[in-house]
């Protein structure tokens, strides 16, 4: 199989590119993550919200493998993950690498490729053709050979997200990529995830604001420790979800009132 | 009697490029390639801010040898190298077990095994002191005036010097070998463990090969520098570096420059002091290290103070 379409053309039940069944992470005996379920559609951006410490984050990382499951699978295109790892493509949080570290732009973005370079091999002249496409994607080809330390926050995130693009993956999860970065590029940003859905990729985008959200995403998962909802935007994004979701917190209840008037008019 | 001997170009400068080369020159060459090992070694150890690691490593070294001697009643270098090595990663093991079953932090966890083990290798030593004929000055300072009067190594009719300078020749060249071969994994395990991960790197047997490698380095060492010095040796080529370029190759580069330029200040050094030539390389290397951080041009602050004194 070479993407999702690949499979349906094939005949068959189509494997969804995420299955969750009964997952649990516990950290220290407590657990961050109750027994998540779910089947995510092919082809959708799908934005993961919750209040701070509802497990988004652990979410992914479980999702991934990196960190160990007390209970519970995780499956990606019909294959355990670790088996798919080549289609999943992960954009963590900027604050967890060092940015002083003595790399250039291109280095970084080339990292994106090593999963396919191979043992005992350096990246070809066809990865980093890819990698200065990439760039070119996310408008910071001019900065290829820069030192990483000198880019502003959200110059760092487009780095990463040309790092995702360079796995050329089937399946993405994206760590708040929208984290510190300016009005204009969180807009770039959110047109090329829009274009790689449209190119049948599936996205899960870990985002912080709530507002926002409703606009950027086809499906949520709404997440505090269980999940509380995971649907189409517009079935899910109410109220009474929300509440549950982020508990009685009034400013941001107030906030989602508006959003969903406004929504109304 | 004079603190300092007095000084003469020709006997400080001149002498220990010819008459003096076989026993300073053999000395310099081991600081360097001592330094060079150490240096690759540490610039990963410093971009994983796992500096202290190396003290810890070179701590247990007592330990590894109290223990090689006890079990085998042997003072051949084998023995003592296997035991070295053996305590040194298990220092490492140690500390990965602390830090995963406890609430103890890593440094705090390197903190315990290493001086832990470096006091159980000194009461071994007092304890077994009539059985553990054990000079514990030579491990901690090393004894390179004395590999110049080793017996040299000869292949077929070919003398290729004295066995440690071999040892650390040998493993010099398989370092830059096994840097060549997992240069890109070791980048991205230091740069984005998750990343790695999910690419599915083995992230943690690069680690374990990194302390597998840093102890080797630290064994092959401090019969030379012994063990307190090389920790010297671990981190100031690599810092040094780091000022001066913020490129990883150069850095790499840089750092041989480094071990070099300590080799040679050192050698110097101790023959106008008439001091340990280890000691004085670590001397010289912390003075390398000072004038980069003054004068580098990026980073320094001398050309910074100028830059801004421009502006002004």
């Amino acid at each position: 199989m070479s993407g999702p379409e690949a499979g349906s053309t094939s005949g068959g039940p189509v494997a969804p590119p995420l299955e969750i069944h009964d997952l649990t992470v516990a950290y220290r005996d407590k657990p961050v993550l109750w027994g998540v379920d779910l089947e995510a559609p092919a082809g959708k951006l799908i934005g993961i919200v919750g209040p701070n410490g509802a497990g988004k984050s652990t979410l992914i990382k479980a999702c991934m493998g990196l960190l160990p499951c007390a209970s519970g699978w995780v499956k990606a295109f019909g294959h355990p993950v670790s088996e798919s790892l080549g289609r999943i493509g992960y954009v963590p949080q900027r604050e967890s690498v060092d940015w002083d570290f003595p790399v250039s732009v291109m280095d970084v973005v080339l990292m994106g490729r090593y999963g396919r370079v191979g043992l005992f091999r350096r990246p070809s002249a066809e990865d980093r053709r890819i990698a200065r496409d990439c760039l070119d994607q996310v408008q910071m080809l001019p900065f290829a050979d820069r030192q990483i330390s000198n880019l502003s926050g959200g110059q760092q995130q487009r780095v990463f997200l040309a790092r995702a693009l360079a796995q050329e993956s089937d399946l993405y999860f994206m760590d708040e990529p929208f984290a510190g970065v300016d009005a204009a590029t969180e807009a770039s940003i959110i047109a090329l995830l829009q274009g790689l859905r449209d190119r049948g990729k599936t996205l899960f985008v870990v985002h912080h604001d709530l507002p926002t959200a409703r606009d950027y995403f086809d499906w949520l998962l709404l997440l505090n420790l269980r999940v509380v909802a995971f649907g189409p935007t517009a079935e899910v994004f109410t109220p009474d979800l929300l509440q549950k979701t982020y508990g009685g917190r009034l400013t941001l209840l107030s906030e989602v009132a508006e959003a969903v008037r406004a929504k109304a008019r | 009697m004079t603190l300092v001997p007095d000084f003469s170009v020709q006997r400080v400068f001149v002498d220990p490029w010819t008459t003096g080369i076989d026993s300073h020159g053999m000395m310099a060459l081991v600081t360097f390639l001592v330094g060079c090992t150490c240096g690759l070694v540490g610039n990963f150890l410093i971009l994983r801010r796992m500096a202290l690691m190396g003290d810890a490593i070179s701590h247990s070294v007592l330990p590894g040898i109290a223990v090689a001697f006890l079990l085998t009643g042997s003072r051949g270098i084998g023995a003592m190298v296997l035991g070295a090595f053996v305590a040194a990663f298990a220092t490492h093991l140690l500390v990965e077990g602390i830090t995963r079953y406890s609430r103890v932090r890593p440094d705090a966890a390197i903190g315990i095994a290493f001086s832990t083990l470096f006091a159980l290798g000194v009461v071994l030593v007092a304890v077994f002191a009539d059985r553990v004929d054990l000079d514990q000055d030579c491990v901690l300072n090393g004894e390179l005036p004395m590999i110049p009067l080793e017996p040299p190594v000869h292949l077929g009719s070919l003398s290729l010097g004295p066995p440690p300078l071999v040892r650390l020749a040998g493993l010099l060249v398989a370092s830059v070998l096994l840097l060549a071969l997992f240069y890109k994994e070791l980048l991205l395990t230091s740069f984005d463990p998750g990343l790695a991960a999910a690419l599915g790197l083995p992230v943690s047997a690069v680690h374990h090969g990194l302390m597998l490698w840093l102890a080797l380095a630290v064994v092959a060492s401090f019969e030379a520098v012994g063990a307190i010095l090389v920790i010297a040796l671990l981190i100031l080529p690599g810092a040094t570096a780091a000022i001066l370029t913020e490129r990883m190759v150069p850095r790499l580069v840089l750092g041989v420059v480094h071990a070099a330029l300590s080799a040679i200040g050192g050698m110097h050094l101790s023959v106008a002091l008439d001091c340990s030539p280890a000691g004085a390389s670590v001397v010289a290397g912390g003075a390398w290290f000072t004038l980069a951080w003054l004068f580098s041009p990026t980073a320094g602050w001398v050309p910074r103070w100028w830059r801004s004194r421009g502006a002004a």
